[in-house]
């Protein structure tokens, strides 16, 4: 049986844009916030380049997939290349964590003050 | 009512640079419902719109080729943002409540902060699995029913009933399209949200 390095649904795209990895870094939340470190170098891959341009300012996982057009798990995948390589910083979230887990009162508190004050 | 438009705004808004926290509260309910029309009321971008594929390698093996067969689900979900101090942003997603989305919530929603279901009273059956999931996940939520055509003359105490709410679970009505009437929707969560972190904290 032949397998398939990757396999999202559209495959001809999204194997050239992952270089054929099919395995996203999960520690990426869709709110995680995203910040280049630096700007792209000549010869960068295209989605890298667009990447890094967007996230000159703190930029969710979730807008940069909607922006770039691609699948959160393609832009995991790319965001985890530009992070190993020092090319961005992340800003995970606090309140993620276990499924049933509630946050603590004081982040709540400060949710709750932001909301009122729209 | 359906979906949001996917076509990217001319100029992204960016977020401020000390913004260091983003939360997400999430918005489920059927077809036409309101989700995107509830999370354009309050959102400070236009919503966008954005999707996750997964691929899961299906039971058995194709005989005629011996290729072992795979399924592919997408979801596609729109979302917008509210920044709520220049730390903090809320994003806010609407998500659809059929069976394949289900299978992706652990992956995308883990460590959201609750949910809003969002109920049309001429189609609650449509509501019924959503709040099944969200049980079994053990997200915290409130029922919000959209009263945006004046419709539906069944009170609050019907639905719940019909429902098979728990009486824990805080429900009011709104009206999707009107920004005050979000706010309060989403404050009656975080209300609900802080009074269970608050009894939690008091349990030793």
């Amino acid at each position: 049986m032949i397998r398939k390095p990757v396999d999202t649904g559209a495959p001809d795209r999204l194997y050239t844009v992952t270089g054929g990895r099919s395995h996203a870094d999960d520690t990426f939340d869709l709110v995680t916030l995203v910040v280049s470190e630096c700007e792209p170098a000549a010869g960068t891959q295209s989605e890298h380049v667009r990447i890094l341009e967007i996230c000159r300012h703190p930029t969710a996982l979730v807008e940069i997939s909607a922006e770039l057009r691609l699948p959160i798990t393609v832009v995991r995948i790319l965001l985890g290349d530009l992070h190993a390589t020092g090319r961005i910083t992340v800003r995970h979230p606090r309140a993620a964590g276990s499924v049933a887990a509630l946050p603590d009162t004081a982040l709540l508190q400060e949710v709750l003050h932001g909301l009122r004050n729209l | 009512m359906g979906s949001a438009t996917s076509e990217l705004p001319a100029r992204r808004t960016p977020l401020a640079d000390a913004a260091e926290t983003g939360l997400k509260i999430v918005v489920v309910g059927g077809f036409g419902v309101g989700k995107t029309t509830m999370v354009r009321s309050v959102s400070e971008i236009r919503p966008l719109n954005t999707e996750e594929v997964m691929t899961q390698a299906g039971v058995g093996i194709d005989e005629t080729t011996g290729v072992q067969e795979k399924t592919t689900t997408t979801v596609a979900f729109d979302f917008g943002r509210i920044s709520l101090t220049e730390r903090m942003v809320l994003y806010l997603f609407g998500a659809p409540g059929q069976e394949r989305f289900w299978f992706l919530w652990d992956r995308l929603f883990s460590g959201t902060l609750g949910a809003v279901v969002l109920v049309d009273t001429r189609r609650m059956d449509d509501s019924w699995y959503a709040i099944d999931r969200l049980e079994h996940h053990g997200t915290p939520f409130v029922v919000a029913v959209n009263r945006f055509d004046g419709g539906g003359r069944h009170s609050l105490d019907e639905i719940r009933q019909a429902l098979a709410l728990p009486e824990h679970v805080p429900m009011i009505d709104c009206d999707a399209r009107v920004r005050s009437s979000v706010k309060h929707v989403l404050i009656t969560l975080v209300d609900h949200l802080y009074d269970m972190a608050l009894a939690q904290e008091r349990t030793p």
